[in-house]
């Protein structure tokens, strides 16, 4: 199953090295992973998607938990959560017509930000699957580029509660 | 604080291990750490040790971890020096050992230039540490040095390594020792949950067939005394793995010796039908367990340990315990409602050793590993430090020597590294002088840090080298002869060993060989007698004997091999 890990780690030296050093070590999987700055300068928030029954899962999240850099783990997946990905995809509108990509970027709620003679950049932002969706109308006009970031996501309403150093 | 004087980077850092109480530096001198020895000169509160090789530094500081529980101090440069403690380093996290290695590096300003003697080592041993740091502000030096050593030893114990570049050893600040550590994201469980212990403490005073199952956790946690008094109290067996023997005495009736791929046959029958499993500081390691889903198949499996990850690892248990070893036995000691009624599981439990004790050949007149370990273990009353190295010697001295203490049996097991026993005997000898230090290894692992036998000889250490010599990588061919069609591929050192004796004698130390049963007694004798230095005995041993029982590798109780199966090739 897929599962979506927050993780707060110590905005130190090799951090992220770190995290990702244990999922190749321990042969987890990751399909995406995100990083960036919290409200707290000290404090950096990861993002990871990984997949795995309860036991890897169990096994994730307490790996990631015995990282001394690691101040707080949540795997969201039980949580009300909010859950986004930014994607930029550059691609060729001259298969169809330019009006028919923009009404698809469209649909999506995704901008223009970039065009010239042959391709067209759309930036969209929302849920995995709904990027997911995107590729695959866009994939038959031939998309020559394409950047993701990683899910970020954040649980919904009250905070979450630290996992750290629970056990089953 | 005003007006505090500068202190160099190296002064911090000698004032930091003053106030760890740190006696020994197990090291090796290079560019990177030259500062560091230029002080070292005139330090007269510890005694620096200066091994052969940075590998033998960096086990002789595992050896003293553990052989006292204290955090063992290794001291390498930069580069090769560096990659030279890997071994060591992944040893002591696969044993989870205290150790701070202290590494030198080029100055930060080089870093990443492929300077000379360069290597990152921050990220080769990322996987193999408990933490490390880059110093890479002469005013974190202290603040790292507490967290390193705070790390190294508490909660599960590891190594921990501490890169210094030169130029932060070398420049200056005020120093300040922090008294306290605080680490946000460490803060290790050491209470154990009190209705987990109160439901354990249920389940094991109704069980029939109750054991208790005891790794090096209980050992590292000090929690022997606990423990003998819980299993004595309430009469319950105990069988250790590999690391945790020792903490029971091996002499005791409810003893059932080692568990595993060459434990006894009755401590393996015990696991398989016992009715509660109580892992107590054991991690359900493959060579523990072997196929893990016929592992107590049949047991209520309560589980104790204070790594988290730990728990359900391997095996997915029914009642966890996260916490300190010894509180919480201490505290399952206390909730016992009741003593579970074993006279029958006993009397089963000795049915089983009667019908399959150890055994090994004793009539055709040649010496045998297993009897020199005898001999061994009745000279030395148990009452000794035995170092072994990795193969058959070592599993014939886990089942052969009794262990009476805790911290007696120092052996690689994890990571299973050959050429572990002579250096680590020599970290054991400095921290316990008054306890005989046997090492012992086979011809071949013998000669993996055979350099280190300078630094027991120059140091006067009263450590017994005992090499026992089959002429073969014995368990690898073992294994050729189990499994790989008896292809006994660059297994047999027969033709390529040393002369033994004269390598001894070369180092300075008195060294004698037999192939005699009868001249076994005299030698062990002499070897325990002499006490102002090292001496080495051969014992030159039948080249073709098997370890058994064998658990094959991933199979089951049921497909135990108790004996060669073709005797005639019993040499
Ligand atoms: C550094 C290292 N290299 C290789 C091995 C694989 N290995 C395991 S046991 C063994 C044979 C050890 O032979 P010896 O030291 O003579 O001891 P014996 O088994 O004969 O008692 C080998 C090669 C190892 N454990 N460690």
């Amino acid at each position: 199953m897929r599962h979506t890990i927050t993780v707060l780690v110590e905005n130190t030296f090799g951090a992220f090295d770190r995290v990702a050093t244990m999922f190749s070590a321990k042969g987890f999987n990751i399909e995406s992973i995100s990083i960036g700055e919290t409200e707290i300068r000290e404090i950096s928030r990861m993002t990871i998607v990984t997949r795995g029954d309860d036991k890897i899962i169990d096994q994730v999240v307490k790996q990631l938990n015995r990282l001394v850099d690691t101040i707080k783990v949540v795997d969201l997946t039980e949580f009300e959560r909010t859950e986004r990905e930014l994607a930029l995809i550059s691609v060729n509108y001259q298969r169809a017509s330019l009006e028919e990509v923009k009404n698809i970027c469209d649909i999506f709620r995704g901008n223009v930000v970039d065009i010239n003679s042959q391709f067209i950049t759309l930036e969209v932002t929302g849920p995995p699957a709904k990027i997911n969706a995107l590729v695959e109308v866009l994939t038959p006009f031939g998309i020559k580029e394409m950047a993701r970031s990683g899910t970020v996501a954040l649980k919904r309403g009250e905070r979450a509660k630290p996992q750290k150093k629970e056990v089953a | 604080m005003t007006n505090k004087q500068k202190m160099s980077g190296a002064d911090i850092f000698f004032e930091c291990l003053r106030l760890e109480k740190v006696e020994y530096i197990f090291g090796y001198p290079g560019g990177a750490t030259l500062k560091i020895y230029e002080k070292l000169y005139d330090i007269d509160f510890l005694t620096h040790i200066l091994s052969r090789h940075e590998q033998g530094a960096t086990h002789m500081a595992e050896g003293y971890a553990k052989a006292t529980g204290k955090v063992g101090v290794v001291l390498a440069t930069s580069g090769p020096g560096a990659t030279n403690t890997v071994t060591g380093i992944a040893n002591a996290y696969m044993d989870s050992s205290p150790l701070v290695v202290f590494t030198g590096q080029v100055p930060t300003h080089l870093i990443g230039n492929d300077a000379f003697q360069e290597a990152d080592i921050m990220g080769i041993t990322r996987p193999i540490t408990k933490h490390n740091f880059i110093v890479r502000d002469v005013k974190e030096l202290a603040p790292i040095i507490r967290k390193a050593f705070h790390l190294a030893s508490t909660g599960r114990p590891g190594p921990v390594l501490v890169d210094l570049p030169k130029d932060v050893i070398n420049s200056e600040c005020e120093f300040n020792y922090p008294e306290n550590v605080n680490i946000r994201g460490y803060k290790p469980t050491l209470s154990g949950h009190v209705n987990q212990i109160k439901k354990a403490a249920q389940v094991i005073s109704k069980a029939k067939r109750p054991l208790l199952y005891v790794g090096g956790g209980v050992i590292m946690a000090n929690a022997s005394q606990e423990l003998r008094s819980f299993a004595i109290d309430y009469g319950i067996p105990v069988t250790m793995t590999l690391q945790g023997l020792g903490a029971f005495p091996g002499t005791s009736e409810q003893s059932l010796g080692m568990l595993g791929m060459h434990g006894t046959y009755w401590a393996n029958q015990a696991v398989n039908n016992c009715d509660c499993l109580v892992a107590l500081g054991a991690r359900f390691d493959d060579r523990v367990t072997g196929k893990t889903d016929t592992f107590a198949m049949n047991a209520y499996k309560i589980h104790v340990d204070i790594d988290p990850t730990a728990i359900d690892k391997n095996v997915s248990v029914d009642l966890p315990i996260v916490g300190d070893v010894k509180r919480i036995i201490a505290e399952l000691r206390q909730a016992m409602p009741g003593k579970p009624d074993v006279a029958h599981w006993m009397k089963q439990i000795n049915a089983w050793r009667e019908d399959c004790p150890l055994h090994y050949e004793k009539e055709d007149g040649k010496l045998r590993t297993e009897y020199v370990l005898e001999k061994l273990s009745e000279k030395t009353q148990g009452e000794a430090i035995v170092v072994t190295d990795v193969g058959q010697h070592q599993m014939w001295t886990a089942q052969y020597y009794k262990f009476n203490h805790p911290r007696s049996h120092l052996t690689s097991g994890g990571l299973g590294t050959m050429g572990f026993s002579v250096p680590a005997s020599i970290g054991a000898a400095l921290a316990v002088p008054e306890r005989p230090i046997i090492s012992i290894s086979g011809d071949g692992g013998f000669q993996m840090n055979i350099q280190e036998l300078i630094t027991a000889a120059y140091l006067k250490l009263p450590i017994n080298f005992i090499i026992l010599n089959n002429s073969f990588l014995g368990m690898v061919r073992q294994w050729q002869e189990l499994f790989h069609a008896e292809k006994y591929s660059f297994t047999d050192l027969g033709a390529s060993n040393p002369d033994f004796v004269k390598v001894g004698e070369a180092f300075g130390i008195p060294s004698v060989s037999t192939d005699k049963i009868d001249e076994v007694d005299g030698i062990i004798d002499q070897l325990l007698a002499k006490t102002d230095g090292p001496m080495l005995a051969e014992f030159k041993v039948v080249k073709e004997d098997m370890v058994f029982p064998m658990v094959p590798s991933g199979g089951s109780i049921s497909d135990m091999i108790v004996k060669r199966l073709n005797p005639q090739r019993m040499i």
